[in-house]
């Protein structure tokens, strides 16, 4: 058998890939997006990038009814997109097995939130489960598909980053072909109309459930590990391997693999064998409630974090009341390295123009990249809530500024991706409402954050075949918003955006800005601009520090000289536009 | 509470800036790690990161790894690709661990901005507070091997010396991982790695 060192997401893909999955979709999303990346690396799956998690959810629950094996990936928060269908495909059940797989957060290493997904599947009442490695990953991945299409219901695969993103070694096998089932006309099983959810919802209830906690109750996914009995550990996820390593053959294991329903006889049995229960997990404490309803003692929360993630370190201080190790300490002041625009950012212009308005607008913006013009010194960024929200967070903001006469213009941001995924209906709603906002659009024509996936407006698909491209400013127009209210330009070229931002500035309409420049680490952008630099002419330099402002990481000011570091400057010439000087010159090919 | 298992793994922590290529580094090295039949876990911690944010990965390996994440004073080495992240994540170093620090500064942006100074000194404190320190100039080297990319896989050949792993054949792993155009650069940016550890300590000077 072949042994292979995998992430948990690779390991995820290779799970779908053995249990003869058909189709895949996703929404790309930390620390989910390899899933579906790995995934479309088998020919035998047809994979692709959906416009959001609610369309990928249901593109995937459409190819399960008509029979196939169907998975569906998406981070924590993209579950709160998809959560229309997946309450509602809960009742439906499945024909081929529907596994959806949730990428959770906990210590938002890059998200908004670290809500607990585990609750999803006791609110929706599907099953779960839930891997600590990756050979778990595989493995489990595999057992929910069996589960799905014998107990008739979607499985939800919880995961969190460090399971996502660590690597252990995980035994391959061979793929087992699964071929698209039958699919009979079922009316009553598909169609949630009231009298027929009524039903589904009692058969639900009375059937399907009882069943899998039977199953919960017998699954080797859920084991009990003897050794020490003075302390019980029930724990899932990566808390367990957590716990292994602080408390070793010291504690006794509850492992639960699989989640929902929780086994209550189990949990029972290993209280009745052990001294002292500690339950491990992070976030939420889903299990501990549930043994606590059982009227079980156990201990939780009340030492544990609720926030951010756990770790042998929390465990030893907070559990074990263990004293901190011995290590080193530095008497320093260390600057923070938070994340920023890189050197050549198409978004920098814009920003750059837009933040001169700053204390006379508000400017509501979104998920992706470009959430980073908030920081110093562009500093453009009032709000941030979710995908789509750069938007329609805007509108209300709008309606309380008529309200309080704070004579403060709104611009809202979106990219590219998030425009597709859910801009357009809020840009809809703009119009329909009257919004007189101002909508920038920032075209970079590639998902960017989470690491350069193809989307509707990019030509490409998943695997990389030519695809249909869907045009910002066609659509726009065809929304509604007025063709003199509209700009495109090239946000490498201060000169037009300026001119742009001050009529959407002085306009008092809705009025869409589309910014169009490819994201600078696009390979092929790469190639195109290696040889592009610029460079400070130290005669001509007056140490203005302008060019500062631009918030550039290739430049810096070390109290002598302003310098352009030329490994990581692409030529895209901000710097020099906004210098007073003259004193930036622009260069073609490498010295 | 479990001190035996403390004792059968090794941890390592690298550390440094998105682009610098730790990632590449660690997945050489756990490779490597694999083949010589250690069970091995390695956790990386991307995404906003790439964009010139702090970057970490850890790797733990031994006879049987549980948990992938490295505490404070948990990790016996320290490998940092440039040396304020060195300072940064130095209190993750147990007490008697090893330091391998790159003597190259990338300024992080509030320094850029002049919101906060880059501070002075960082190689001396370090050299004075970490008894088993290793000074590395991997930019210098690369620049002299003339592929400044290869920086990373200098770090690599000290790591390797300073973790006693040079039974491995890591050739073999510069060239699966690695296009061919550059495998001799790399094999010598290995190999010059190879050479710095064990070598007199030296100062920023």
């Amino acid at each position: 058998m072949m042994k292979k060192l995998l992430t948990g997401n690779e390991a995820i893909a290779r799970g779908a890939y053995e249990a003869g999955c058909l189709v895949a979709c996703a929404y790309p999303g930390t620390p989910s997006t390899e899933i579906l990346e790995n995934v479309s690396q088998y020919e035998e799956i047809k994979s692709e990038w959906s416009t959001n998690e609610k369309v990928a959810l249901e593109v995937a629950a459409g190819a399960s009814i008509a029979g196939a094996r169907a998975l569906v990936s998406m981070k924590h928060v993209g579950l709160n997109v998809a959560a229309d269908p997946l309450f509602t495909i809960a009742y439906e059940g499945v024909n081929g097995g529907l596994v959806i797989i949730t990428a959770d957060e906990p210590g938002m290493h890059s998200s908004q939130n670290e809500q607990d997904n585990r609750i999803y599947a006791y609110h929706a009442k599907i099953a779960m489960v839930e891997p600590s490695d990756s050979q778990e990953c595989k493995d489990f991945v595999k057992e929910a598909f069996n589960i799905s299409e014998t107990y008739d219901t979607p499985v939800l695969v919880r995961m969190t980053t460090r399971v996502c993103h660590s690597k252990s070694i995980v035994e391959l096998e061979e793929r087992q072909e699964a071929k698209v089932k039958d699919y009979t006309k079922d009316i009553s099983k598909y169609i949630m109309v009231p009298a027929n959810s009524k039903r589904k919802h009692v058969e639900m209830e009375t059937e399907r459930l009882p069943r899998l906690r039977e199953y919960s109750n017998s699954t080797p996914l859920n084991r009990m590990e003897f050794n020490s009995k003075k302390i019980g550990i029930i724990t899932s996820g990566i808390s367990y391997h957590h716990a292994k390593e602080i408390f070793g053959n010291e504690a006794s294991y509850l492992k639960i693999g699989f989640s929902y329903p929780l086994p209550d006889k189990l949990i029972r049995q290993f209280a009745h064998e052990v001294e002292t229960i500690y339950v491990i997990e992070e976030n939420e404490p889903y299990i501990e409630t549930f043994v606590k309803a059982m009227g079980i003692k156990c201990i939780g929360k009340e030492l544990l974090p609720l926030c951010g993630e756990v770790s042998p370190e929390i465990i030893r201080k907070l559990l074990l009341n263990e004293e901190e190790k011995e290590t080193y300490k530095l008497d320093l002041d260390i600057p923070l390295r938070p994340p920023a625009l890189c050197a050549g950012c198409p978004h920098r212009g814009i920003f750059y123009e837009v933040g001169k308005y700053k204390d006379k607008i508000i400017s509501t913006t979104d998920i992706g990249c470009y959430t980073l013009g908030m920081a110093p010194p562009l500093g453009v960024g009032d709000t941030c809530i979710c995908m789509g929200a750069g938007i329609t967070a805007g509108i209300g903001f709008d309606r309380v500024n008529e309200m309080a006469e704070r004579g403060k213009r709104v611009f809202g941001f979106v990219g590219d991706s998030t425009f597709f995924h859910s801009g357009i209906t809020g840009l809809i709603d703009a119009v329909y409402n009257g919004t007189n906002m101002v909508v920038v659009i920032l075209d970079n024509r590639i998902t960017a954050m989470t690491g350069h996936q193809e989307n509707p407006g990019t030509g490409k698909n998943i695997i990389g075949q030519e695809a249909p491209m869907v045009d910002i400013e066609t659509l726009v127009k065809a929304i509604g918003v007025k063709e003199d209210n509209i700009r495109v330009v090239d946000p490498y070229k201060l000169d037009e955006t300026k001119k742009a931002v001050k009529d959407a500035y002085e306009s008092n309409e809705l009025f869409v800005i589309i910014t169009k420049q490819p994201c600078a680490l696009i390979k092929e952008v790469q190639r195109q601009r290696r040889g592009l630099y610029c460079q400070v002419n130290q005669e001509k330099c007056r140490k203005c520090k302008a060019c500062l402002r631009v918030g550039c990481p290739a430049i810096s000011y070390n109290g002598e000289f302003v310098t352009i570091d030329e490994t990581q400057c692409n030529g895209c010439t901000i710097c020099l536009q906004v210098c007073p000087f003259d004193s930036i010159e622009y260069h073609e090919g490498r010295r | 509470m479990r001190e035996e298992g403390d004792m059968m793994t090794t941890s390592i922590l690298l550390v440094g800036v998105g682009g610098q290529g730790t990632i590449l580094v660690s997945k050489i090295l756990s490779q490597g790690l694999v083949k010589k039949g250690y069970d091995v876990k390695m956790s990386e911690i991307h995404g906003m990161s790439q964009r010139g944010g702090s970057v970490t990965t850890q790797i733990k390996f031994g006879e049987k790894v549980y948990s992938p994440s490295i505490g404070k004073g948990e990790a016996d080495i320290l490998v940092a690709f440039e040396k304020l992240e060195a300072a940064r994540y130095i209190e993750h170093l147990k007490k008697g661990g090893k330091l391998i620090v790159n003597d190259t500064e990338i300024y992080p942006l509030p320094v850029l901005t002049g919101a906060a100074k880059y501070p002075g000194g960082i190689i001396e404190l370090l050299l004075n507070t970490v008894e088993n320190t290793t000074v590395i100039k991997a930019g210098e080297i690369a620049e002299e091997l003339g592929e400044p990319r290869c920086q990373n896989i200098v770090i690599l050949g000290s790591m390797v010396k300073a973790l006693g792993l040079e039974d491995i054949d890591w050739i073999e792993l510069i060239k699966e991982n690695l296009p061919e155009r550059v495998h001799q650069v790399n094999i010598k940016a290995f190999e010059k790695g190879l050479e710095v550890v064990g070598m007199p300590l030296t100062s920023e000077a």
